[in-house]
C-alpha cells in the first residue's frame, strides 16, 4: 500500500480541517487569543458575544464530571449556564503552563473531591475581576456592584454591563489573593440536576472515543500478548500474510508481536496466522487451584504486616467464651470495558502526538516521551472520550506500545487497538482476596475483638512497584482497619500474595471486595446473637464524626427501604454500610429465591452522603452504574487460570449484566455537609453485603465466596 | 460492492468477508459502530440494514452488497433528532457513549415493530450490554419516545 509520510506542519493543518477534528478536544486555541475573546485566567475564556468557555482538564469516561467540573466554575462565576462551552485541556497545554490546571487524573472518585477548591476559586476570582472593572468603569465603590447571570449590575444607578464588555479590563487587572467562597447552601446552579454536556454529541455519533481516531495514512495495530503472562516472543515467522492485501508490517517486540495494516480487521485475521512461538518463561504450569492453595498459607503465616493493632485482639480471642470464624473469597476480574485499550501515536524526528483513550494524560505523556526518548515539550496528548475505563486506562501499557510501534514506522500515525479477546486475557486484575476474620462475642452478643487477615496481591507493590509504607496496601485492606464500630481489640493484618498474575485498579478497588466481607460477617455475628441486624449495627457505632455519617446514611436508606414494614411472603430483605473515597453509603436489597436458585431482586436502595451534591442527577446516574456494574461481578465475575494463562476471553465466557436482568433501583442522595466525597466508585461498595446478606436472610444459608454463579444461583427479572 | 451508508452511495472494493462493521469504520470512515467484542455478543456495532438491526461486527460486507445502512450518524432527518435520541437527551441516558449508538439503534428498530412496547418486549428486543449500566433510563427513554410518537400519530 502506499502511505504517504507526513510531515509535522502538514499534519498539523489537517488535524484541525473537519476531517479529523473532533466534536470535543481539538478546539483548544494554539496561537495567541483572538481579538474577540479574552482569557480571564486559565480556566475562563470570555467571547464578545457573551460565549464563556470553561476549560475541564480531567477526562471523561461517563462519569460526568466534564459537566459537573465546570459548574463549579460558573457557579462562582455567576456565568449564564446556557451560555458555557466546556472545552478540554490537553496534557501538553498543562506542561507548557507549568501545570496550571493540577492534576488531571480521573482516578480515585477524585475529580470533585479534589479540586472543588481550585476551580470554585477560579471562577470567583474572575467574577471579582470582572465586578472590579465595571466599579472602575462607572467609577463607583465594588461594594456597590454585584454579578448576576453573566453580567455586573449597579443597583443604585440601574446600570448593567455584561460580563463580554467588561472581559477585556478584567483580565488586566490583578488577581485577588483573598477569594472568598458561596456558602453551597446558596448555590443557584450547583446543586441542580443539569443536563451532562456531552450527551448530544454522544446520541448522535459525532463524540470522538479514541477508536474513532482518524489522521490521513494512518495505519492500524492488531497485537498478541505471551498468553502466559510475562512470556515472551521467542521467534516470528509471518511468511503467510507477508504478502496479503493490506499488510504492511510484523513487528517483534518480545512482549508483544503486531501486524500493522491498513484496516484493523485485515490485521487481526493476519495475527491468526502469523507463527509465533512464545517462551512462557517460569509461569508456564500456574493454576488456580496451585494460587488459591497460595492464598489459603496467607492465612497462617507468620510474618504478616499490621495495619491496625488496638488492645490485644489474640489474647481476648484466646479468652473468649465465644469465637466466629469465617473465610471469605473474592475472585479475579477484569475491566472488559466496552472500548478496548487504544492509542494513536505519530512520530515525526523527535516530535510526537498521541491520542489515547486515557485516565490519565499527563502519565500517557511522560510515558510516551520515555518510550520514545524525547523531551516531554515534544509531546502532545489528545486525551480523547474514553469508552469506559473503569480503572484500566489510567495504567499506560498501551500507550507504550503504540509509541513502539509508531517508532518503527516514523512519520506514520499508527492506531493500536487491543482485540476484545487481548484485553480480557492482558488486564491488569482486580485481585483475588481470601480473608479470613475471627470475632469474639460477649455475652450480650456485642464483638469484643476482631482479627481479619488479608490473604491478597498488592497493587501498589506489584503494578507501580511502590515502596509499602509498614508492609500494608491500603487497597487490600481497606475499609477494615478504619471499620466504624466500637470493638475494643482490633487487628488487622495482611499477608501480600505475590503471583504472575498482573493486577490493577478495578472500579471501587479494595471496596469492591472488602466491604462484602466486612459487611456480610457483621451479619453473621449478628445472627450468632440473635440480634436484627439494622438494631445491631446502630448499637455498635460509636457517637463519632465518622460513625454519625453511618448512622445517618443508615437510617436515611432503611427509612427509604421501609425497613420497618414486613415483607410480601417469601421476600427477604440485607441490610450494609461503608464510607469510602470521602463518601458514606448505605444498601438495602429484598430479594427472594425460587428452589432452583433464581434470584429475584424485588428492589435495590442504595444511597451516598458525599457532603455535596454538585450535580444529583449525575450522581442518581452513578448509583444506578454502579448497581449493574456490582450486579455483573456478583453473579458472574470469576476469572480462572489454567498453564498460567487466563481462561476466559470474551462476554460469552464473562458474562454481563443486560437489560433483562435490570431490578429496580431507588437512589438516596442525602448530601449532610461539610466535607467533599466522590460519587463514581463508592456506591459499589455496600451492593454485594446488602444482596448476600438478604439471601442469607432468604436461604439461612451464608455465602462466602463469589461470584454467585458458583452456589448454584441464577439472576431473573422480578 | 455498493453500499448505502446513510443516504450516500459508497462503492467499495474489499474482500467480501469483511465484516460490515470494519468496511464501515476503516473503509468509509463512519465511525458510529463500535467494535466491542468481533463476536456479535455484546451490540455496539449495531447498524440498520434495510431497517434491521445487524451486529456488524459479524456479518461479511457482503452480505450487504446493495443495501441500506444506517448507523447513528444517519438516525437524525436533517438536523432533526430522532424521537428515540431526544428521548435519550431528556433522559439523560448515556454514561461513557460507546454502547449508545448500538443501543438506539436497537431501540429505533424495536419501536418501528413495536410502537408501544411492552417491558417485557423491550426485554427481548434490548440484548446490546452497557458495562455503564444505563439499563433503567434507557427503559424509561424507550417509554416515552413510544408515548411521544403514540401523541403524534
Amino acid at each position: 500500500m502506499n502511505t504517504t509520510a507526513l510531515n509535522r506542519r502538514r499534519f498539523l493543518q489537517v488535524s484541525s480541517s473537519t476531517a479529523a477534528s473532533l466534536s470535543l478536544g481539538f478546539v483548544w486555541p494554539n496561537a495567541a487569543m483572538a481579538a474577540d475573546q479574552t482569557e480571564v485566567n486559565a480556566w475562563i475564556e470570555i467571547h464578545s458575544d457573551e460565549s464563556i468557555v470553561i476549560r475541564y482538564a480531567r477526562t471523561e469516561m461517563g462519569q460526568g464530571s466534564r459537566t459537573s467540573a465546570p459548574m463549579l466554575i460558573a457557579e462562582e462565576l455567576e456565568a449564564d449556564w446556557q451560555k458555557v462551552r466546556v472545552v478540554d485541556v490537553p496534557a501538553h497545554e498543562n506542561l507548557s503552563r507549568k501545570r496550571a490546571y493540577g492534576d488531571m487524573a480521573s482516578v480515585g472518585s477524585r475529580t470533585i473531591r479534589m479540586s472543588q477548591d481550585y476551580l470554585r476559586k477560579a471562577g470567583a476570582a474572575a467574577r471579582i475581576m470582572l465586578i472590579e472593572a465595571a466599579a472602575q468603569r462607572w467609577s463607583v465603590p465594588v461594594g456597590e456592584c454585584k454579578a448576576v447571570l453573566g453580567h455586573v449590575l449597579h443597583n443604585p444607578s440601574h446600570k448593567k454591563l455584561s460580563y463580554g464588555q467588561l472581559a477585556a479590563e478584567a483580565a488586566k487587572l490583578t488577581p485577588p489573593k483573598d477569594i472568598p467562597l458561596k456558602d453551597p447552601k446558596t448555590w443557584t446552579l450547583a446543586g441542580k440536576p443539569l443536563p451532562r454536556v456531552d450527551i448530544t454529541d454522544i446520541v448522535t455519533g459525532k463524540i470522538r472515543f479514541g477508536v474513532d481516531v482518524q489522521l490521513p495514512g494512518m495505519l492500524h495495530a492488531a497485537i498478541a500478548h505471551s498468553p502466559v503472562f510475562g512470556g515472551t516472543a521467542k521467534s516470528v515467522d509471518s511468511s503467510k500474510v507477508d504478502n496479503r492485501r493490506g499488510i504492511v508490517k510484523v513487528i517483534n517486540l518480545g512482549e508483544f508481536v503486531a501486524v500493522v495494516a491498513d484496516n484493523w480487521w485485515r490485521a487481526k485475521e493476519a495475527l491468526r496466522d502469523v507463527a509465533i512461538d512464545w517462551d512462557n518463561g517460569k509461569n508456564g504450569g500456574v493454576n488456580s487451584a496451585g494460587l488459591m492453595q497460595y492464598y489459603r498459607d496467607g492465612l497462617t503465616q507468620t510474618e504478616v504486616a499490621t495495619s491496625r493493632n488496638d488492645g490485644d485482639t489474640l489474647a481476648a480471642l484466646q479468652a473468649a467464651s465465644k469465637v466466629i470464624e469465617a473465610d471469605y473469597y473474592t475472585p479475579y476480574l477484569a475491566h472488559a470495558t466496552m472500548e478496548p485499550m487504544v492509542c494513536t501515536a505519530l512520530l515525526i524526528d523527535d516530535k510526537l502526538d498521541i491520542w489515547a483513550s486515557t485516565q490519565n494524560p499527563e502519565s500517557t505523556l511522560t510515558s510516551a516521551a520515555a518510550t520514545a526518548e524525547v523531551p516531554q515539550e515534544n509531546v502532545r496528548v489528545f486525551a480523547m472520550q474514553m469508552g469506559g475505563g473503569l480503572g484500566r486506562k489510567g495504567t499506560q501499557d498501551f500507550t507504550r506500545q503504540a509509541v513502539a510501534l509508531a517508532m518503527r514506522l516514523p512519520g506514520k500515525p499508527v492506531k493500536l487497538m487491543w482485540s476484545r479477546e487481548e484485553d480480557m486475557q492482558h488486564d491488569l486484575y482486580r485481585p483475588a482476596s481470601l480473608v479470613r476474620m475471627r470475632a469474639a462475642l460477649d455475652t450480650s452478643g456485642k464483638p469484643q475483638a476482631l482479627h481479619v487477615r488479608v490473604s491478597a496481591p498488592s497493587i501498589f507493590s506489584q503494578l507501580l512497584r511502590m515502596p509499602l509504607q509498614n508492609g500494608i496496601d491500603n487497597q487490600a485492606v481497606a475499609c477494615f482497619p478504619d471499620h466504624p464500630y466500637a470493638i475494643p481489640n482490633t487487628l488487622v493484618d495482611f499477608a501480600m500474595r505475590s503471583t504472575h498474575v498482573p493486577v490493577g485498579f478495578w472500579r471501587t478497588v479494595g471496596h469492591s471486595q472488602n466491604p462484602f466481607v466486612r459487611e456480610c460477617f457483621l451479619d453473621e455475628l449478628a445472627h450468632a446473637g440473635g440480634q436484627e441486624p439494622l438494631a445491631y449495627r446502630l448499637s455498635l457505632l460509636p457517637n463519632n464524626e465518622k460513625a454519625n455519617r453511618d448512622r445517618s446514611m443508615l437510617m436515611a436508606v432503611a427509612k427509604a427501604a421501609d425497613w420497618d414494614k414486613p415483607l410480601p411472603a417469601g421476600v427477604h430483605r440485607g441490610i450494609a454500610s461503608v464510607d469510602g473515597y470521602g463518601s458514606w453509603t448505605a444498601c438495602v436489597c429484598e430479594v427472594s429465591v425460587s428452589a432452583r436458585g433464581e434470584v429475584k431482586i424485588h428492589r435495590v436502595v442504595i444511597g451516598i452522603d458525599p457532603g455535596y451534591a454538585v450535580n444529583p442527577d449525575n450522581i442518581q446516574a452513578q448509583l444506578q452504574g454502579s448497581v449493574v456494574h456490582g450486579l455483573s461481578a456478583i453473579f458472574w465475575g470469576e476469572l480462572t487460570v489454567k498453564d498460567g494463562r487466563l481462561e476466559q476471553s470474551n462476554f460469552h465466557d464473562y458474562r454481563m449484566m443486560r437489560m433483562n436482568e435490570m431490578p429496580k433501583v431507588e437512589t438516596v442522595i442525602a448530601p449532610t455537609g461539610g466535607f467533599w466525597g466522590g460519587v463514581g466508585e463508592p456506591a459499589q461498595a455496600p451492593l454485594a453485603p446488602a444482596l448476600v446478606n438478604a439471601l442469607f436472610a432468604a436461604t439461612g444459608k451464608r455465602i462466602r465466596s463469589l461470584p454467585l454463579k458458583n452456589h448454584g444461583l441464577s439472576l431473573v427479572k422480578a | 460492492m455498493k453500499l448505502n451508508v446513510n443516504g450516500q452511495n459508497h462503492t467499495l472494493d474489499v474482500e467480501p468477508e469483511m465484516p460490515l462493521l470494519w468496511a464501515l469504520r476503516d473503509e468509509l470512515d463512519i465511525k458510529g459502530p463500535k467494535y466491542g467484542c468481533g463476536i456479535a455478543q455484546c451490540g455496539s456495532c449495531t447498524v440498520l440494514l434495510n431497517g434491521e438491526p445487524v451486529r456488524s461486527c459479524s456479518y461479511p460486507v457482503s452480505s450487504a452488497d446493495g443495501q441500506q445502512v444506517i448507523s447513528i450518524e444517519g438516525l437524525a432527518d436533517k438536523g432533526k433528532l430522532h424521537a428515540v435520541q431526544q428521548a435519550w437527551i431528556d433522559h439523560q441516558v448515556p454514561q461513557c457513549g460507546y454502547c449508545q449508538g448500538g443501543q438506539i439503534l436497537a431501540a429505533v428498530a424495536l419501536l418501528k415493530k413495536k410502537p408501544q412496547p411492552s417491558d417485557q418486549d423491550i426485554d427481548a428486543a434490548m440484548t446490546n450490554i452497557c458495562r455503564c449500566g444505563t439499563y433503567a433510563r434507557m427503559r424509561t427513554a424507550i417509554h416515552a419516545a413510544a408515548r411521544q410518537a403514540g401523541g403524534q400519530s
